[in-house]
């Protein structure tokens, strides 16, 4: 059940510059899970749509979810002052999520799924969620992040659930490049991957799992947030359940989609 | 006992809170968080004879008090809609009021019928005012020949009361309002958005694909009782107000201008809980002015 509700803010702090760590306490953590995102509403009456922000943990007794985001506006900024004990409204829980179960028994045969997990500047965040219920589920993780350059965040973190390497663009750690570059370097294999970063990044991450499979998750201006407005769409391979138009809502249908069943 | 019932071409709605076109879906996604039951209407998105694609992304965004869309109607086309949203709104005790897009007469018309044939469908909303589509809608919309003509051609061909809906993007709202009117209109609905345009100055592009979109939001409000107000007063027919609707004070707002009846629209997005906030705000504000009948305060302000 979707709500808009108030939280209370539980710690704030900042990881790297203009990127934020954000632990509310929420009931909309009861039913949260990786790959979901909040809407987040600003308390400027001039900006009134909620902000979509991916969840980046879920507490371990479910009353609580750590957002990280990077400050890119008005709203943003304004949550970045955010302080201990503060109430925020959120809307929530938004998108389906990624299908941890389905992502364990991919081979389909019973043997351990090895799920490369791929994520690009403020895409890393819902990754780590993802790696934790991943490892959770005997899934093998190997994490790949991506980052512009030694200013990194969250990455001893991902140590935690898998094998982690990293990638900055101007090579002062990891390999020199993006994620793939570092896949590539490392020779990494995989029999799924799941990602999450810039258009440019998820459409070269889907020409390069080809065969196998890939779970990509998207990012668009929204407006609702629970598939009212349309606003969200992506072109969709097949034709979507809702419109019927091969146009899929990115808040509900996804934001986590099968690489393949886009056109990106 | 407070009444809160409105009555327009003959249908009776329990209390005047409706949504507004392409804000509420076919009412399924915000049944999570508002009992339909306890709202006097709920008028779907737009619905056209075939599915319709709509427009590239991105096809919203913020403005101050505000947003500018333009979805250019997608929509699953009058076949999926009959099958799957109208015996969703089946399940409640509300009005329906379907609005209807079309290219050409012959698209609405076409509609027009189909819906005719429908026992649920209570009213039909015309839309030629959209204006994020290149054919049709708002091109019917912005002449009154036009205008006059289309709501003819589709009363013709139901037998459902019939509402259209207009554009505020015209010089002047009250020759608008009197050419459905002419046509034979049962009511008239407005505003619906008005045209604007946002530059995203980083990246030297507009903020939307389609480069201009219609505003909503409370920023509009202002511009929506004034021609709210003068369509009232060009026509006897009952006129459906809307633009930036947020609270039961807004609602009582457009009444006063000549409404008898609102729409929640952008703000749905706002708080998911504005339609039933809303008519309770209506009855608060009844109750603390001691208002035994709501239809009294229609147009009181001369």
């Amino acid at each position: 059940m979707k709500s808009k509700t108030k939280g209370k803010v539980l710690s704030q702090k900042e990881l790297a510059p203009g990127i934020f760590d954000l632990k509310i306490e929420t009931v909309l953590a009861q039913q949260a899970r990786s790959g979901q995102f909040v809407g987040v509403y600003t308390r400027d009456a001039s900006a009134l749509l909620p902000r979509p922000i991916s969840i980046c943990e879920v507490s371990a007794d479910k009353k609580s979810i750590r957002l990280v985001y990077r400050v890119a506006g008005k709203g943003t900024g304004e949550f970045s002052s955010l302080k201990e004990g503060d109430d925020v409204t959120l809307l929530g829980v938004l998108g389906n999520g990624y299908d941890i179960r389905k992502i364990a028994d991919i081979k389909g045969d019973g043997t351990q799924t090895k799920a490369l997990l791929l994520g690009g500047g403020i895409g890393i965040p819902p990754m780590l969620e993802l790696a934790g219920e991943l490892a959770a589920a005997g899934v093998k993780v190997v994490s790949v992040m991506g980052y512009r350059d030694d200013k990194t965040f969250l990455l001893d973190e991902f140590t935690k659930y898998s094998e982690t390497y990293v990638a900055t663009e101007d090579g002062s750690l990891g390999t020199k490049g993006n994620v793939l570059d570092a896949v590539r370097e490392e020779n990494l294999d995989f029999d799924v991957i799941c990602a999450c970063g810039p258009m440019p990044m998820l459409r070269a991450i889907k020409s390069f799992a080809g065969e196998k499979p890939a779970f990509i998750s998207l990012e668009e201006r929204m407006a609702c947030g629970v598939g009212a407005c349309l606003g969200c769409v992506v072109g969709t391979v097949r034709e979507d359940h809702h419109s019927h138009v091969n146009n899929a809502r990115i808040c509900t249908d996804g934001p986590v989609f099968e690489a393949s069943e886009v056109d990106i | 006992m407070i009444k809160t019932e409105v009555t327009i071409a003959g249908v009776t709605f329990k209390n005047p809170v409706m949504e507004g076109s392409g804000t509420f879906g076919s009412g399924m996604e915000y049944s999570e968080f508002v009992d339909l039951n306890r709202l006097g209407a709920v008028v779907t998105k737009g619905v056209a004879n075939v599915p319709w694609p709509g427009n590239p992304t991105p096809r919203v965004c913020e403005v101050y008090g505000g947003m500018l869309n333009a979805i250019g109607l997608q929509n699953p086309g009058i076949e999926v809609f009959c099958e799957r949203d109208l015996p969703f709104l089946e399940q409640f005790d509300t009005r329906v009021i379907v609005n209807v897009c079309g290219r050409s007469v012959s698209d609405y018309v076409e509609v027009a019928e189909r819906l005719s044939e429908e026992k649920r469908v209570d009213m039909l909303e015309i839309n030629v005012s959209c204006p994020n589509v290149k054919e049709g809608a708002i091109a019917f919309g912005t002449d009154k020949a036009c205008l006059e003509n289309i709501t003819k051609e589709i009363k013709a061909h139901t037998r459902k009361p019939v509402i259209m809906k207009l554009t505020p993007n015209v010089t002047d709202i009250a020759e608008m309002a009197r050419a459905a009117e002419s046509g034979g209109a049962d009511a008239i609905s407005l505003i619906n958005t008005i045209t604007g345009m946002k530059i995203d100055i980083e990246r030297r592009r507009f903020a939307l694909a389609n480069k201009t979109g219609g505003m909503s939001g409370p920023a509009i409000k202002p511009i929506a009782v004034r021609m709210v107000y003068q369509a009232s007063h060009a026509v006897k027919i009952p006129v459906i107000g809307m633009g930036g609707i947020a609270t039961g004070e807004d609602a009582i707002e457009f009444m006063m201008a000549g409404a008898t009846a609102v729409s929640v629209g952008m703000m749905n997005f706002v708080n998911p809980y504005a339609t039933v906030e809303c008519a309770y705000g209506i009855e608060d504000y009844l109750t603390r002015h001691g208002i035994e009948d709501i239809n009294e305060i229609i147009g009181c302000v001369g």
